[in-house]
C-alpha cells in the first residue's frame, strides 16, 4: 500500500533497494564524520532530484534541461529567504512555498508555451531558457549574492554545534548536523512515496500511454498538452523540493551547487544508470553515482599505491587518481552497454521462476 | 440517446492531390454502413477526417447537427466518434489490460487524477476485464502490446475503442490479417454491436461476404470520390462497384463521361 501498488519487483533488486534505504537511514551512526554524512545526503538529493527527472523523461517521455533550473529555484529560494529574514523555520516554509509557486508557474509557462508542438521544441526551449535563467541569477548579485552565492545561518537546532543528546546510551551524540540529516532523508522519502503514487494513478498512466504513442492517447480523448504540462509542473515542483533540502544541508547556495549544467549532466547520467521510467531507478543510480564520484579517486589513490609499491609503474598509471573521470565515463559506457535499459531494468528483466 | 453524423463536401487535399473529395453522406444510427473501394481510395483519410486525426480542406463534419469541424481528436473521442486503426497503434510497452485500462479511464473521464492508485480502482478495473473477454484476449492480460501476435494486437486494437463505448463506431479493416479462428471473434462483436439501435457503425471492410451479411447500407468511394451509395444487393450489382471495386471491367466501356 505505501509503495502504491508499485512494488520494486525482483528479489535482487528489492535487496538492493532495502540495503541502500537502510544504510541511508543508519548512515549518521554508521559513518561518523562529515564526509559520509555529505555523501549521504548528497544520495538522497539526488535520489529526490532525478526521480523527479524520471517523471519527466522516464514517464512522461519528455526531455528537458531546465531541471537544474528548477532545483535552483528551490535553492534560491531557501537562501534568499533565510538570508534576509534570519535564520526561523517560517523563513524556511516561506521560502520553501515561494519556490514551489515561481517553479510552477515557470514549468506551466514553458509548458502552454512549448509543450503543443514537438518535444524536440520543448527541449531546446528548456535549455535556452534555463541558461538565461543561470546567468539572471549571478546578474542579480543584490539578491542571489552573484558568483559567491549566499551563506546563510539555519534555525538552531539545525546547526553543527547543537545537541539534542551527547553522549547517550551507546556513546550516540546527536547534533543539529544529525537533525539537518534526517530532515533531508525524511523529506525525500515521503517526496519520493508520493511520486510513486502520482506514477501508479490514472494520471501516471495517461503520462506513460502519451510516451508510448500520443497519436492514440489523443484518440482516446486524452489532451496531451495538459497531461504533459502538469507532468512538467510536478516535476519542477519536486526539484524545487529537492533543491530547497540541498540549500539546507549545505547552508549555502551558489551558480555550482544549484544551477550548474555539471548537475543536469549529473542527472541525465544517473537516470541513464538507474534506469528511466522506473523511479526506483533513481535510488540505485543516485546512491552508485555519487558514490563513485566521491569514493572512487580514493579507490584508485589506494590501487595506485599498491602497484606503484609492487613495481608495476606502466599499469599503475592507469590507476592515478588524476584519472577517475576517466574512470566514471567508462563506468557509464559499460553500464550503458551491459545495462540499457538501467540497472532496475536490468535487474526486472530477470526471468521468472 | 440516438446519435446523427454527417458530413458535407468533406474535402482534402494533401497538395495537388484530392484524397478524400467533397464526399456528402448522413449516417443514421441502427444503421451499420460498410465503406469500399481499392486501396487508395481514401477511406482511412475518410474516417480521419471525421474523428479529427486530419483537418479537412473544405466541408465539414456536424454530430448531432453540432459543426465539429475544428475540434481536435480528442474533444471528438469525448463526443463519441470512436476509431480502430487500420494500421495498429496501441501502446506497445504497457500491458494488455494497462491498454484497455487506459480507455476505460477516458471513458469514465479519469484524466488527472493522481492520488488514488489504480489497484484501487476495482470498478475500472472489471470494466475492462469484461472487455478484455469479449474478444478473448483475458489470458493474454499481463503481455505487453508489442508481445502479442499480430491477430491479437487487432482485437486489442478493436477492444480499445469497445471500451470508450462511442456513439460512433468507424472500423478500419478490423479483420484484415487475422487468422481464420480469429475473424469471427470480432465479427461477432459487430454484429452484436448492430443490435443496439442508437449506435452509428461504420466498416472499412474488403471481404464481400463480411460486408453482404453485416451492412444495412454500402458506400463506395473511388479516388476520393463517392461514387455508389445504397442499399448493399443494388451497390455491389451497380457497373461502377463492378470496375472500381471488384476490378470487373463494365461491358460498355467507353459510354461514361
Ligand atoms: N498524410 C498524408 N499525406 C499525404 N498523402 C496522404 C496522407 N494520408 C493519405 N494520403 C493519400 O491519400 C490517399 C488515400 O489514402 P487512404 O485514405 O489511406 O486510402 P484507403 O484507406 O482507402 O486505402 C492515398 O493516395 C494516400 O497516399
Ligand atoms: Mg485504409
Amino acid at each position: 500500500m505505501i509503495l502504491s501498488g508499485n512494488p520494486p519487483r525482483g528479489k535482487l533488486l528489492t535487496a538492493l533497494l532495502v540495503l541502500v534505504v537502510v544504510v541511508l537511514a543508519l548512515a549518521p551512526f554508521l559513518f561518523p564524520g562529515s564526509k559520509p554524512a555529505n555523501v549521504a545526503a548528497k544520495i538522497c538529493v539526488f535520489a529526490l532530484l532525478v526521480a523527479s527527472y524520471d517523471l519527466l523523461l522516464g514517464y512522461a517521455g519528455i526531455v528537458s534541461f531546465a531541471h537544474t533550473m528548477f532545483f535552483g529555484i528551490g535553492a534560491y529560494g531557501i537562501a534568499i529567504t533565510l538570508y534576509a529574514l534570519g535564520p526561523s523555520w517560517g523563513a524556511i516554509l516561506l521560502g520553501l512555498g515561494a519556490a514551489i509557486l515561481v517553479a510552477a508557474l515557470f514549468a506551466l509557462a514553458i509548458g502552454l508555451f512549448s509543450l503543443r508542438v514537438q518535444t524536440i521544441f520543448f527541449a531546446m526551449v528548456t535549455l535556452a531558457v534555463a541558461s538565461a535563467f543561470a546567468v539572471l541569477a549571478s546578474q542579480l548579485s543584490w539578491l542571489t549574492g552573484g558568483e559567491d552565492g549566499r551563506t546563510f545561518r539555519v534555525p538552531e537546532m539545525l546547526r553543527p554545534g547543537f545537541r539534542l543528546i551527547e553522549n547517550g546510551p551507546f556513546g550516540i551524540t546527536i547534533s543539529g548536523r544529525t537533525l539537518s540529516y534526517y530532515l533531508v532523508f525524511c523529506s525525500v522519502v515521503v517526496l519520493f512515496l508520493v511520486m510513486l503514487r502520482i506514477v501508479e494513478s490514472p494520471f501516471g498512466r495517461v503520462l506513460q500511454a502519451i510516451r508510448e504513442n500520443p497519436f492514440r492517447a489523443e484518440a482516446l480523448g486524452y489532451r496531451i498538452i495538459y497531461h504533459r504540462t502538469l507532468a512538467n509542473v510536478l516535476a519542477a515542483v519536486f526539484a524545487a523540493c529537492a533543491g530547497a533540502l540541498n540549500a539546507l544541508w549545505l547552508r549555502y547556495t551558489g551558480p555550482d551547487t544549484s544551477l550548474s549544467f555539471n548537475i543536469m549532466i549529473d542527472i541525465l547520467l544517473i537516470v541513464v544508470i538507474g534506469g528511466m521510467g522506473t523511479l526506483y531507478g533513481a535510488i540505485i543510480g543516485a546512491a552508485l553515482f555519487v558514490l563513485a564520484e566521491n569514493y572512487l579517486q580514493t579507490l584508485m589513490g589506494a590501487a595506485f599505491g599498491a602497484l606503484n609499491a609492487s613495481g608495476a609503474g606502466f599499469v599503475a598509471n592507469f590507476f592515478n587518481p588524476d584519472r577517475w573521470l576517466l574512470w566514471l565515463g567508462i563506468l557509464f559506457i559499460l553500464s550503458v552497454y551491459f545495462f540499457p535499459t538501467g540497472i532496475v531494468g536490468k535487474l526486472r528483466a530477470e526471468p521468472k521462476s | 440517446m440516438s446519435v446523427s453524423l454527417e458530413t458535407r463536401g468533406l474535402t482534402i487535399r494533401f497538395g495537388g492531390h484530392v484524397a478524400v473529395d467533397h464526399v456528402s453522406c448522413v449516417f443514421r444510427p441502427g444503421e451499420l454502413t460498410a465503406i469500399v473501394g481499392p486501396n487508395g481510395a481514401g477511406k482511412t483519410t475518410y474516417f480521419n477526417l471525421i474523428s479529427g486525426q486530419l483537418r479537412a480542406s473544405e466541408g465539414q463534419v456536424l454530430l448531432d447537427g453540432a459543426d465539429i469541424t475544428a475540434e481536435s481528436a480528442p474533444l471528438r473521442a469525448r463526443r463519441g466518434l470512436g476509431r480502430a486503426f487500420q494500421l495498429t497503434n496501441l501502446f506497445p510497452n504497457l500491458t494488455v489490460a494497462e491498454n484497455v485500462r487506459l480507455a476505460v479511464q477516458a471513458k469514465a473521464g479519469v484524466h488527472y487524477d493522481m492520488l488514488r492508485p489504480w489497484s484501487l480502482r476495482r470498478d475500472l478495473i472489471a470494466r475492462a476485464d469484461k472487455i478484455l473477454e469479449s474478444v478473448a484476449l483475458e489470458s493474454r492480460r499481463a503481455h505487453t502490446a508489442a508481445a502479442l501476435s499480430h491477430g491479437d494486437q487487432r482485437k486489442l486494437e478493436v477492444a480499445l475503442m469497445m471500451a470508450l463505448e462511442p456513439r460512433v463506431y468507424m472500423f478500419d479493416e478490423p479483420t484484415a490479417g487475422m487468422s481464420v479462428d480469429e475473424a469471427p471473434i470480432v465479427l461477432d462483436l459487430i454484429a452484436r454491436l448492430k443490435r443496439d439501435t442508437s449506435k452509428i457503425i461504420l466498416l472499412v471492410e474488403h471481404k464481400m461476404d463480411v460486408v453482404r451479411s453485416l451492412a444495412d447500407r454500402i458506400i463506395v468511394l473511388t479516388n476520393g470520390a463517392c461514387v455508389a451509395d445504397g442499399e448493399p444487393a443494388a451497390v455491389i450489382a451497380s457497373p461502377v462497384v463492378q470496375e472500381a471495386y471488384l476490378g470487373i471491367a463494365p461491358k460498355e466501356k467507353g459510354n461514361a463521361a
